[in-house]
């Protein structure tokens, strides 16, 4: 396919969208408000009003405001009025086309001036709620594989590997580790094959940002990988996605199917000697699954046990050739960077944490769902401002960011600017993304408890200072929260948290004891009033 | 190759259809032994669970000891080697929640089924299971209840609809 072909279905697509567009939210979250009926009875009532040559319903991916779903969305075109209605049910359908023609409406309308999408930057989340999920056309006519084009046929790979490397792009995995560095070492690596791994095996509980950007924009997360495939050397990739996460494996499939139909994957893409073709690995429900060496295993059909690095992936991975591992995120954001140059991405975010980040908000807040803010934003910001505070006129007491190897950062801390480098010092980490606002109600013993109890399961068992380890802390934990510790037991769970810190094999045993740290740092007198009584 | 291959699996007989479909989904994975996880995947799909005998079964085509198929079949935590219930409820643990209070969902209904996370009741028609994260967390606490998700869930709403299966409304 050339460049002229691809323009061509880009604007035969634009050329067939009405004048008003009614954007009907298909995500998990939504779907599972029942937004299927209400896109179905919208269609109906449309067919009814006779309004087909100017209205069209299209399901699109996620509109962030999870907690108000199912949303639908009013897009008309000729005025650029955008209105959000919330909490739609399926009898409401006919409402909505009324709402069209102009009559008043009873429907619940969103504020679209709130602070949740005013403060929003959407880059990985650009066409998620805009686009259509299921067709390729639609991702090609908002820009889509134009990237990977202009990679294939106007630089060479090293030139891609500079890109990234100048935009300063990290790995939204969690570690932050420099993009551009990785896909320069295994570039430079020998192998007669390489992979490309994308790891969709969004384990850490509370998160769901990779479930979004999977169910409402797959394409981009496919070009992402061609690309980073191109400039490494790679032709096969894998995308290893966990089974909770049925939607998003439907609609992978779906648009790897209509790439290769169209020739943007496979063989001889864009009319140039680069072949990829990408499968999909379904995990099995294992946390561990989300550590690079332990999915490999995975994807190899063993148990998903972790090994020693080095060797590193980059060096020797899958099957033992030079693999790159990225996260969804990761790969979602290459795209953007190569249309619109390394320096436009340098210039967002913080002096070492480049770029935005995606967060899923959830917890004792008003607005839970999905946010895209630049590095840098406060937490203040994102809990206060756009997640508009804890309900019931409640008090924030911290929010835990990191998963199960984060921590707790207190609400006194919330004046933080989110990077990697400043959650760290505060004793938590980035993580994938999951940002869960706890109110004074919540007990942190209890949640140190709670993450302790899912690393104890979540351990493979490979290594001993975590199979051990973690139990023996969830004991201690356990007897500490029903009251019946001591001093003694206090002690030896900081000792014991070391340990298992210092002496574990991969992340998650290293992690563990994070949740515990950091409420011992920052709320250690309801350890302290536990013990006491 | 198909010397090795059991005449009868257990309850299953060689001419089952289901078998019949598994052995389309070895071939379509050309018999490689890296797939392994999507051969058991597709069992379960076919037979509900993972008898032993499946095992033994997949062993052999795969031309895999067993116990590397035990031992895969065991690691992954959507794999079960016992009968599921009629019925599903799957009551999400996940952080938000259980900040929400999923705790007190699932103590509830472990109370009223009487029976705990991880069993079926008695008489095969529920299956109780708690999952770590669905990833709905926008709408917690989430419980699925037949693989449908459903949000914003209450002790009572989920004794309800559990209560609904067990007296056969549904």
């Amino acid at each position: 396919m050339e460049l002229h072909e691809l323009l061509e279905i880009a604007r035969a697509e634009n050329s067939q969208t009405k004048p008003i567009q009614i954007r009907c939210c298909t995500a998990a979250g939504c779907l599972s408000s029942g937004s299927q009926a209400v896109r179905e009875n919208l269609l109906t009532s449309l067919e009814a009003a006779g309004l087909e040559q100017q209205v069209e319903v299209v399901g699109v991916g996620c509109m962030r405001l999870c907690c108000q779903g199912p949303l639908v969305e009013i897009d008309e075109n000729k005025s650029h009025k955008i209105t959000l209605y919330q909490q739609v049910t399926p009898q409401d359908a006919p409402k909505v086309i009324d709402s069209i023609k102009g009559k008043n409406t009873t429907l619940k309308q969103q504020d679209l001036q709130h602070p949740f999408f005013t403060k929003q930057l959407p880059i990985v989340l650009e066409n998620s709620g805009r686009v259509d999920p299921e067709r390729i056309q639609s991702y090609i006519a908002a820009n889509g594989y134009q990237a990977l084009y202009q990679v294939l046929r106007e630089m060479k790979p090293a030139e891609v590997v500079e890109v990234i490397t100048k935009s300063g792009l990290r790995g939204r995995g969690g570690a932050g580790y420099p993009t551009g560095l990785k896909w320069g070492t295994v570039a430079k690596s020998p192998g007669a094959k390489k992979f490309v791994i994308c790891n969709a095996d969004e384990g850490d509980p509370g998160a769901f940002m990779d479930r979004s950007v999977l169910e409402s924009d797959p394409h981009r997360v496919l070009e992402g990988m061609a690309i980073a495939a191109y400039s490494i050397g790679a032709n096969q990739g894998y995308i290893y996605v966990r089974a909770e996460y049925p939607i998003a494996i439907k609609r992978l499939e779906t648009a790897i199917r209509q790439a290769q139909r169209l020739g943007v994957l496979g063989t001889n893409i864009f009319e140039s000697p680069f072949d990829f073709k990408i499968e999909i690995r379904i995990g099995a429900g294992a946390y561990v699954c989300g550590e690079e060496t332990a999915l490999m295993a995975s994807i190899e059909g063993k148990r998903g046990v972790p090994h020693p690095r080095p060797p590193y992936p980059a060096e020797s991975g899958l099957w033992g050739y030079p693999t790159l591992i990225n996260n969804v995120e990761t790969f979602a954001n290459i795209a953007p960077i190569i249309r619109n140059g390394a320096e436009w991405f340098a210039n967002i975010g913080t002096e070492k944490s480049k770029g935005t980040k995606v967060f899923a908000l959830a917890g004792k807040i008003r607005n839970t769902g999905l946010i895209e803010v630049p590095m840098g934003t406060t937490l203040g910001e994102i809990v206060e401002q756009m997640g508009g505070g804890i309900p019931d006129g409640g008090m924030a007491k911290a929010v835990q960011t990191g998963g199960p190897s984060g921590g707790c950062i207190p609400a006194s801390a919330f004046t933080t600017p989110v990077d990697y480098e400043s959650l760290s010092a505060l004793g938590s980490m980035m993580g994938s993304g999951g940002m869960i606002v706890m109110d004074q109600t919540t007990n942190m013993v209890d949640v140190a408890r709670f993450f302790m109890e899912f690393c104890m399961d979540e351990s493979c068992g490979k290594c001993i200072p975590c199979r051990v380890g973690t139990v023996q802390l969830h004991d201690l934990l356990t007897r500490i929260s029903q009251g019946k510790g001591t001093q003694n037991d206090l002690h030896l769970l900081e000792e014991l948290c070391d340990m298992v810190k210092h002496t574990s094999l991969c992340g998650l045993g290293q992690s563990a004891p994070n949740p515990v740290f950091s409420t011992l740092r920052y709320f250690r007198e309801e350890y302290l009033a536990l013990i006491k009584q | 190759m198909k010397t090795t291959v059991p005449v009868r699996v257990n309850h299953i007989e060689r001419g089952d259809k289901r078998l019949r479909m598994l052995d389309t989904a070895i071939k379509r994975c050309q018999y490689q032994q890296d797939a392994l996880i999507e051969i058991l995947h597709r069992a379960t799909e076919l037979f509900g669970y993972l008898e032993l005998d499946l095992l033994l079964y997949i062993a052999r085509e795969l031309k895999l000891p067993p116990s590397r198929v035990y031992g895969v079949a065991t690691f992954y935590h959507l794999f079960s080697l016992a009968p599921k219930g009629k019925h599903n409820c799957v009551v999400c643990t996940g952080t938000a929640c259980y900040v929400k209070g999923a705790q007190e969902i699932l103590t509830t209904l472990e109370t009223f089924i009487q029976i705990k996370a991880g069993d079926t009741t008695p008489d095969g028609e529920v299956s109780l299971m708690t999952a770590r994260c669905l990833g709905a967390c926008g709408i917690a606490p989430a419980v699925v209840f037949d693989g449908e998700v459903l949000g914003h869930q209450t002790a009572q709403s989920v004794c309800k609809k559990v209560g609904e299966w067990q007296h056969g409304t549904t």
